[in-house]
């Protein structure tokens, strides 16, 4: 039981990843990555929403009726969606004006919603939690890493502390505006992907179709 | 699924309640129901009991930008402490005169933009803001005399992709600039929003907004114009729409239409 609760939390940081294997939750993670603080925030955010939405859903999973279940896990998640929105509000203001309304997307997060349907509604809530909570983990390992090469070269800075003195500031370094901006995330989660495969083999998908070979030419 | 209950029936209400299919008609309407009731009614309390707190925290970042504008914002002071030396007042734009008419520690300046009563459709509008308020929130700070230092007034216009918010500082000649801040906006990180490198903050100081013959001249432009530096701030490298569009919101809030009437009144000592 203890190397299964393992598992639930572990395996989505590097073997399940939902970013770098199931390749879901992408447009938050080009979105709030372009500094630390507002990464870290954002994984608290998801982990927390993943884990009690998860963790309500299987507590009611034997009475939500099959042909609304969809509609009720939307509930679920878009109340602990408001709730964590208006909880940052707050207490946390500079950083909900920041992250603004990738905090009310996180309703549509693909990784959330995936979880309710693949996972808690069909185990205990137990395990739906740790699931929830590994997940979520493994979306915010993710975002941190792309975090840290966003912040660190494109503004020279780790959490807001200076880290490389940029021109702009008398110092050396000459920033790479482009990564601030969400197109360079892709690039980043990218080669994230690629590093993730060749380390884990196993991990690379099957080709859906073969080239042709032609015999004797 | 009904194929599957135990053989015994349940006893009580609720256990068969719960023992019945979930995809019976009646039990589909019970769940919704229930789940949006419970569901609300947390996000109500939610709402309800943090909106005090919440209601503190745009007061008090308000409050921060009026002091960072001013330059008497030090890190760690206390924000509403401080602000208690700054007289708000609302201001009547096109006679430059302050009005009674409100409160000025209630006055709802985003209220009254949108207001049809409250403000006019603008047909010459280089800031591109479509309406403009006829009253807005001024903030005066007052020396120890009770003279007039600085006034901070608000301006608010659009860049490249998005429209600026902000303060701009003027002294107490109602021509020397002290300083501009923008509190609000949403230009490109590392070009436009370069607006926030405080570098770039400090060219603003000490700027006149009229020369001698009382013509505005202030400008933000790559080039210095006939005005001299006296009246030109270097546009930002790399952001050429919007600097353009600071030139323009500034040149609109300190004109005829903005605040040209009590900076003349600022000026002649009639505040």
């Amino acid at each position: 039981m203890a190397q299964k609760r393992r598992e639930l939390l572990l395996d989505p940081l590097v073997d399940n990843n939902p970013i770098t294997l199931q390749v879901l939750g992408i447009c938050s993670a080009l979105a709030v990555t372009s500094s630390l603080k507002v990464a870290f925030v954002m994984a608290l955010a998801v982990t927390f929403v993943t884990a009690f939405s998860s963790l309500f859903i299987s507590i009611l999973r034997s009475q939500i009726p099959s042909s609304i279940r969809i509609i009720v896990q939307m509930v679920i998640i878009a109340s602990l969606v408001i709730l964590v929105d208006q909880v940052l509000k707050a207490y946390a203001f500079e950083i909900s004006k920041t992250l603004s309304v990738f905090v009310g997307l996180i309703i549509t997060n693909c990784i959330v919603m995936g979880r309710a349907e693949a996972f808690a509604m069909q185990n205990p809530p137990g395990a739906a939690f740790l699931d929830g909570i590994g997940n979520g983990m493994g979306y915010g390992l993710i975002l941190m890493m792309v975090g840290v090469i966003r912040e660190l070269f494109g503004a020279g800075s780790l959490f807001g502390i200076t880290i490389l003195e940029t021109v702009n500031n008398g110092g050396w370094y000459v920033p790479n505006g482009m990564l601030l901006l969400p197109p360079s995330a892709f690039f980043v989660i990218g080669l994230l992907i690629w590093g993730f495969r060749t380390w884990k083999p196993a991990q690379v998908e099957e080709r859906e179709f073969k080239i042709q070979t032609v015999e004797g030419h | 699924m009904s194929d599957t209950q135990t053989p015994q029936a349940p006893k009580g209400a609720i256990a068969r309640f719960l023992a019945a299919s979930p995809d019976s008609v009646g039990k589909t309407i019970f769940v919704a129901v229930a789940i949006c009731l419970v569901a609300s009614m947390i996000v109500s309390v939610a709402a309800v009991s943090l909106r005090p707190v919440q209601e503190a925290n745009k007061l008090r970042d308000k409050q921060l930008n009026v002091l960072q504008v001013a330059g008497v914002y030090e890190p760690g002071m206390d924000v509403a402490e401080a602000f208690a030396s700054f007289e708000p007042k609302v201001l009547e734009l096109a006679s430059g005169a302050f009005s009674d008419e409100f409160d000025a520690t209630t006055f709802d300046d985003a209220a009254a933009a949108n207001d049809p009563a409250l403000s006019v459709a603008l047909d010459n509008d280089p800031a591109s803001i479509g309406r403009k308020a006829k009253y807005r929130t001024v903030y005066l700070l007052k020396d120890e005399s009770g003279a007039v230092d600085k006034v901070i007034l608000p301006i608010h216009g659009y860049g490249l992709w998005s429209t600026l918010y902000g303060f701009i500082a003027v002294e107490e000649n109602g021509n020397d600039i002290f300083g501009l801040q923008f509190y609000q906006h949403g230009e490109t990180p590392g070009l436009g929003a370069e607006v926030d490198n405080p570098r770039w903050k400090a060219l603003w100081s000490g700027k006149k907004l009229r020369d001698g013959n009382g013509d505005l001249q202030i400008s933000v432009a790559k080039a210095q114009g006939a005005a001299g530096p006296d009246h030109h701030i270097d546009a930002l490298a790399g952001a050429t729409l919007t600097s353009v569009g600071v030139d323009n919101l500034v040149k609109f809030w300190m004109g005829d239409q903005g605040y040209a009437p009590f900076l003349a009144k600022l000026k002649a000592g009639e505040i």
